[in-house]
């Protein structure tokens, strides 16, 4: 069974897909059912951040192996993570817009950092672009895919911690917190974030197939 | 090594005097235009993201050079006589310095022309040094990849703007404390410690990452 990760994200994103809308939430001030949000926009980030994880390792991989098949695989898991930031942000967007009453603040540490990291993966495109060797750019690119990551992480995971963000459950806003997400949430809640890691994953699995038969076709 | 490589740039640097009064004239030009602009009308948050806005067009302009002129004979050169962590170190080390000189030249001029807001000069001094520390090591990399990505200057602001703004971020905060002369008791020095952390942290980067860069 090697697609079990297939057949298990379509059916836990079919399943957040229907019952996210159906179960009941609890009651937040301001939230209310809004809530049904951390369903998709959550698990959408962390899937993108899954495949930003996967394209480091793959980018360190083809700098300690000098292998292209590598170099391959860390702009695919990219590519793919760039694609998952979209709907991320346009989830994000439209909740913001009818709780917070804007479609993008400046003030929320969370925001900026993932324009910057849209930023930084875009720059990392066009530096694979502007080099034309395949085994200089392998290299060239694999360390700024790393150094880029951990100042992207810097900015992810540690500022926001220092500052009060408007995001649920940083800053004294109601969230799903460990103590505002009842059971009823997590059921949904943590197939969601399978049910989207693993459609990544299949997507990025796709992406390396159809590079690695275009490289064969090309020799 | 390290010293003679630092002494080698430092030389090279001063032989080339149409760089360094380039420098300084591109730095005073942007100040004196940023000053005919504003005409003196500038709140103290205005004053301060245009102080780093300044700093870091120059910071990148500067250090986008660095390694440029490291290709051909000369990387060669290099490549057989110094492993690269002494070169990337020296590199850092060297532009570290002549930001730290450049930056502080800039807020002189910026105070001379526009003014000086700053009313806790200790604790901006201590923001405009990691600063520019940071700022050069981010960049010293930064310029290795471009110099081998066809170096040209558009790669080197794309690859840079984004990986500084955490730096600049935490920068711009402390210094609008500094500039809003907040006693030393009520300074946030966890941002102060974030600073030092991402100067230590880049610098550990280029010093694994380097290598990498080095053989073409």
């Amino acid at each position: 069974m090697k697609n079990w990760y297939k057949i298990l994200s379509v059916i836990f994103i079919l399943y957040t897909l229907v019952w996210g809308l159906l179960n009941p939430v609890p009651r937040l001030d301001i939230l209310n059912e809004t809530i049904r949000n951390v369903y998709y926009h959550v698990p959408i980030w962390f899937a993108m951040l899954f495949m930003m994880t996967v394209s480091l390792i793959q980018s360190i991989l083809a700098l300690t192996k000098n292998n292209l098949d590598n170099d391959t695989k860390a702009f695919n898991a990219a590519l793919v993570g760039f694609f998952f930031s979209l709907p991320g942000l346009t989830t994000g967007s439209i909740w913001a817009k009818y709780t917070w009453g804007t479609w993008w603040t400046f003030q929320d540490p969370k925001l900026n950092g993932v324009a910057i990291s849209i930023l930084i993966y875009l720059a990392y495109f066009i530096l694979r672009y502007s080099v034309d060797d395949e085994m200089k750019r392998a290299r060239i690119s694999a360390v700024y895919n790393v150094f880029a990551f951990v100042m992207m992480n810097v900015f992810i995971m540690v500022l926001p911690r220092l500052t009060d963000s408007l995001h649920p459950g940083n800053g004294g806003n109601p969230a799903f917190s460990q103590y505002d997400m009842d059971n009823n949430m997590r059921m949904v809640f943590y197939p969601a974030v399978l049910g989207w890691i693993f459609f990544s994953f299949w997507l990025y699995n796709i992406k390396n197939r159809i590079s690695f038969i275009k490289n064969k076709l090309n020799d | 090594m390290i010293l003679s490589l630092i002494k080698k740039e430092i030389l090279l640097e001063f032989r080339q005097k149409s760089t360094i009064g380039g420098v300084l004239v591109y730095v005073i030009g942007t100040i004196f235009v940023s000053a005919l602009c504003f005409k003196g009308r500038l709140d103290k948050p205005t004053w301060n993201a245009l102080f780093w806005v300044i700093t870091l067009y120059t910071s990148v302009t500067i250090s986008g050079k660095s390694f440029l002129k490291e290709t051909g004979g000369q990387a060669l050169y290099n490549y057989l006589h110094y492993s690269p962590t002494q070169f990337i170190i020296s590199k850092t080390i060297y532009n570290m310095v002549f930001m730290l000189a450049l930056s502080f030249i800039t807020f002189f001029f910026y105070a001379f022309f526009i003014k000086n807001e700053v009313e806790n000069l200790g604790l901006f001094f201590v923001v405009l040094t990691l600063a520019s520390t940071g700022l050069a090591a981010i960049l010293s990399l930064m310029s290795a990849i471009a110099s081998k990505a066809n170096g040209n200057f558009a790669i080197m602001s794309i690859l840079s703007f984004p990986v500084l703004m955490p730096l600049i971020l935490v920068v711009i905060r402390i210094s609008k404390q500094a500039v809003d002369g907040i006693e030393w008791a009520g300074v946030g020095f966890n941002f102060i410690g974030i600073l030092v952390a991402l100067n230590v942290l880049t610098i550990a980067l280029s010093f694994l990452l380097f290598p990498y860069l080095w053989r073409d």
